[in-house]
């Protein structure tokens, strides 16, 4: 492999993995609180469809971000009423959120079908983007794609250092004794929620504006429910996250690159174009097995409704 | 166990009154828990609060310490009328708590853990080193860095109680702290309690049990269902005239004669060793034990040393790769399913009620069909015989005095003594060869408990053997004829109970009985980790 095939594979490997690690981390939160929102494909649909028309509208795709985080907020929003407030069925109602989401992106987005959006131009960071292979596919990205590292790192010291992280793997763990010490669950659950769907919402957004420049139905294509497996297999650990999106990115960029090459290879390309999904699960499950590592980091509550005594 | 500490005489402990309750009351929509209760505490005194399960202990302490409101009543704290509206008012006033089931996160470290509880945000290191000065000026040892679920039941109450400390407290409120505890940790507890209560820490102390109560409450306040029944100092109160108090009536006893066990085993366990499948449980090393037809025999410990693998071992539920380890009515069983043991005349109660030994939402007669169908003739040519089930429901319940809304009742809607006599009686009027219990008593009031065991020595005086998992000792001194212990995995030598003493089964409890492998030079581990 020559060196600038390796960038630009690497390239694409990342951008591929971006709104994968927006997403899932977004997710992770939400579930460290103990709510489990399976609407992410909705949400993401939402947030896509919202992005584009703010950015074809106004020329802004920084306004287009700010209005798919709303949408995915939105739609938090009325997921967390459902579940939080009047106690629905976390895993029916997140199902339906998927399926509404999905549909109402569809139908906002007719307009938006045939048109395209400029290009992005990527931020290129000095000096760094110079390095040898790495620097250009690295360093000269999207500015969501050192957002999502920006977030990675957040999150870590977010959970691991600050009192609030704490007080959020409180009320996942146990909402009853969260609730025996003075915290307001609810409250708490809903800004783990809202926070769930703005990223989500940005995920979204990423991919109609900035990684395909345009609005098509069915466009988010499942990354919403590969965002919630990784959360899972990843044992909700920000760090494999981050490894699981990258190598789901990674698989699909070279299985693609594979088929496209037009390489004589005797492979049904139908197990290629699969191969990104099961290799991550392999893998994933493989680096995870850990049973104390498991008890230690999935929330015990998760999908277990609570309702403070009154 | 009596504990030599003469407690304090009214007039010593009357402070100024720290908390006064006026005329509380709380109604839930289906019962009134508390009604028109009033109480004083005082500064430096040890009061305790004494009911039986459903006398509404709980529910007043949560009400001072701000989780539920009352529906109507005035509290005084500190000569001031206050309204708690959350726990953490209640801290913010000087109130700490000790819950009963316990309030600690899991996957949480204890300087997490207590971090969580206290107001502001003290950095974790600075608390690390207050938490060990807590502990040690009270002789609580514990390890901040340690996450709680590798921590055993003493342990975590100790947590517990350090998080409290560290609010610096005015009131400590115990809920049935000793639970959990060896009659050793008891001791210790009871040492900590009574420093704090010498440095002007007011004490409220909810029990049931009345031993307890005597050696270490200054005072005692009675409910029974839900209403003050009596005060009373407990030093000057026998065990016999505070139950009625407490129960209305005379303390039943059982009647518990020596009689000879017959040779024939029913149940033997033969170097039974089994790894845990939960990665927090305990495993069984080289158990052996013999269980003789007319006899009871008791294993006691602390939860968490396991007795829950044993039981799922012996029940069928964890069954075994090989056959010979457990071998039940002569027949090595070790990897028969829990149907196939009961057809060779075991019976099992298990520790849970609901979901273990009863499917909550389905009625008495379809649990009875449950574990008698076969025994029962309930099943012919492979069609339930419905009739038949309830006749069979019918008779526990009327033979076991089960108060219920009839064989069609749920589960679910008994009280958990009623439940515990419906399990109980459903094993029992199977006949069978082997009973194999766990908890029988746990959760149920004095009554139904003595009720309870009574009819268990009855089934071992028409020649059942019994085996008994618990961990009230008292319980096991009063039905067993032999009482081993398990600790850690191991099972101590059986010995018969009227040759041993809840002192000596106290120490075993640790571990530590002659013959038990030591490693030189180990710490003294008076607890075993628990999941």
């Amino acid at each position: 492999m020559d060196a600038s095939l390796f960038t630009s594979m690497l390239f694409a490997t990342v951008v591929a993995g971006t709104p994968l690690i927006i997403v899932a981390l977004g997710l992770l939160v939400n579930e460290k609180a103990g709510v489990l929102n399976l609407g992410a494909e909705g949400m993401m649909a939402m947030g896509a469809v919202a992005a584009f028309a703010v950015t074809h509208e106004s020329g802004n795709p920084w306004l287009g971000v700010a209005a798919g985080m709303g949408a995915g907020m939105a739609m938090a929003a009325l997921f967390g009423l459902l579940v939080l407030t009047l106690m629905a069925n976390q895993v029916a109602s997140g199902l339906a959120l998927a399926i509404f989401g999905v549909g109402l992106a569809a139908f906002v987005g007719k307009p938006y079908e045939a048109v395209a959006l400029q290009a992005v131009p990527p931020i290129r960071i000095p000096f760094i983007a110079d390095l040898p292979l790495i620097g250009e596919a690295l360093y000269n990205q999207q500015a969501l794609v050192y957002f999502s590292w920006a977030l990675f790192w957040g999150l870590l010291w977010f959970l691991h250092r600050s009192r609030a992280g704490l007080v959020l793997r409180a009320v996942g763990e146990s909402p009853a004794s969260a609730h025996a010490i003075g915290y307001p669950v609810i409250r708490i659950r809903y800004l783990a929620v809202l926070f769930g769907g703005a990223m989500a919402g940005i995920g979204g957004a990423f991919l109609s504006v900035f990684y395909t420049p345009m609005w098509a139905e069915g466009m988010v294509a499942g990354r919403g429910w590969i965002a919630l497996a990784l959360v899972v297999f990843a044992t909700w650990r920000p760090l494999r996250v981050m490894v699981g999106a990258y190598l789901f990115g990674g698989v699909m960029v070279t299985q693609l690159f594979i088929q496209g090459s037009g390489l004589q290879i005797d492979f049904p390309s139908q197990l290629l174009s699969s191969l990104p999904y099961w290799a991550t699960i392999v893998v994933l499950v493989a680096i995870s097995r850990n049973g104390n590592t498991i008890r230690l980091n999935s929330p015990v509550s998760l999908g277990k409704p609570y309702r403070p005594e009154a | 166990m009596p504990i030599p500490y003469p407690p304090l005489q009214p007039d010593t402990a009357a402070g100024p009154a720290r908390l006064v309750l006026q005329g509380i009351s709380k109604a839930y929509p289906t019962v009134v828990a508390n009604h028109d209760i009033g109480l004083v505490v005082r500064a430096g005194e040890i009061r305790a609060i004494l009911g039986e399960n459903g006398a509404g202990k709980s529910t007043l302490m949560k009400i001072i310490y701000g989780v539920t409101r009352p529906s109507s009543g005035r509290m005084f704290w500190e000569g001031e009328e206050v309204a708690v509206a959350s726990p953490a008012h209640a801290r913010s006033l000087g109130i700490g708590m000790v819950f009963q089931h316990f309030s600690l996160f899991e996957t949480l470290t204890v300087v997490e853990n207590v971090a969580l509880a206290l107001p502001g945000k003290p950095a974790l290191d600075a608390l690390a080193r207050r938490i060990v000065e807590v502990s040690e000026r009270y002789g609580l040892p514990v390890d901040p860095r340690r996450h709680i679920h590798a921590l055993s039941v003493g342990e975590r109450q100790r947590v517990e109680i350090i998080r409290c400390l560290l609010q610096d407290p005015r009131l400590l409120i115990m809920d049935e702290p000793t639970s959990v505890l060896t009659p050793q940790a008891v001791r210790k507890l009871f040492e900590t309690l009574r420093r704090l209560a010498d440095e002007g820490c007011s004490i409220l102390y909810i029990s049931h049990k009345l031993d307890e109560i005597r050696t270490l409450c200054h005072t005692a306040t009675v409910l029974r269902g839900g209403k003050v029944t009596g005060e009373c100092i407990p030093a000057q109160e026998t065990p016999a005239s505070m139950a009625r108090l407490m129960i209305g009536k005379e303390l039943p006893r059982c009647e518990h004669d020596a009689r000879q066990a017959g040779s024939e085993v029913r149940l033997r366990l033969a170097g039974l060793s089994h790894a845990a499948d939960d990665p927090f449980g305990t495993d069984l090393r080289d158990l052996h034990l013999d269980v003789h037809a007319g006899e009871i025999v008791g294993i006691a410990g602390v939860s968490g040393n396991g007795q829950q693998e044993l039981l799922r071992v012996i029940s069928g539920e964890a069954p075994l790769a090989e056959k010979f380890p457990v071998q039940i009515c002569g027949v090595e069983a070790g990897r028969l399913s829990p149907g196939r043991r009961r057809r060779l005349g075991m019976a099992f109660v298990p520790e849970e009620r609901l979901g273990r030994g009863a499917v909550p939402t389905m009625s008495l007669a379809d649990n009875a069909l449950l574990t008698a169908a076969h025994n029962q003739g309930m099943v012919a040519a492979g069609f339930l015989r419905f009739g038949r089930a309830r006749a069979f429901a019918r008779r526990c319940i009327d033979e076991f005095d089960v108060r219920c809304g009839g064989t069609a009742a749920a589960a679910k809607a008994l009280s958990g003594g009623n439940l515990q006599k419906f399990i109980v009686g459903r094993e029992i009027l199977q006949a069978p060869r082997l009973l194999v219990c766990a908890q029988p008593t746990w959760g149920v009031d004095v009554g139904a408990a003595a009720f309870i065991r009574q009819r268990i020595i009855d089934l071992r005086n028409r020649g059942c053997a019994v085996l008994v998992i618990s961990e009230e000792l008292d319980e096991l001194f009063e039905i067993c004829d032999r009482i081993a212990v398990i600790a850690k995995g191991r099972l101590s030598p059986v010995r018969a109970a009227r040759d041993t003493s809840i002192e000596d089964i106290g120490v075993w409890m640790s571990g530590l009985w002659p013959g038990a492998e030591h490693t030189a030079g180990a710490p003294l581990a008076t607890e075993t980790p628990h999941a």
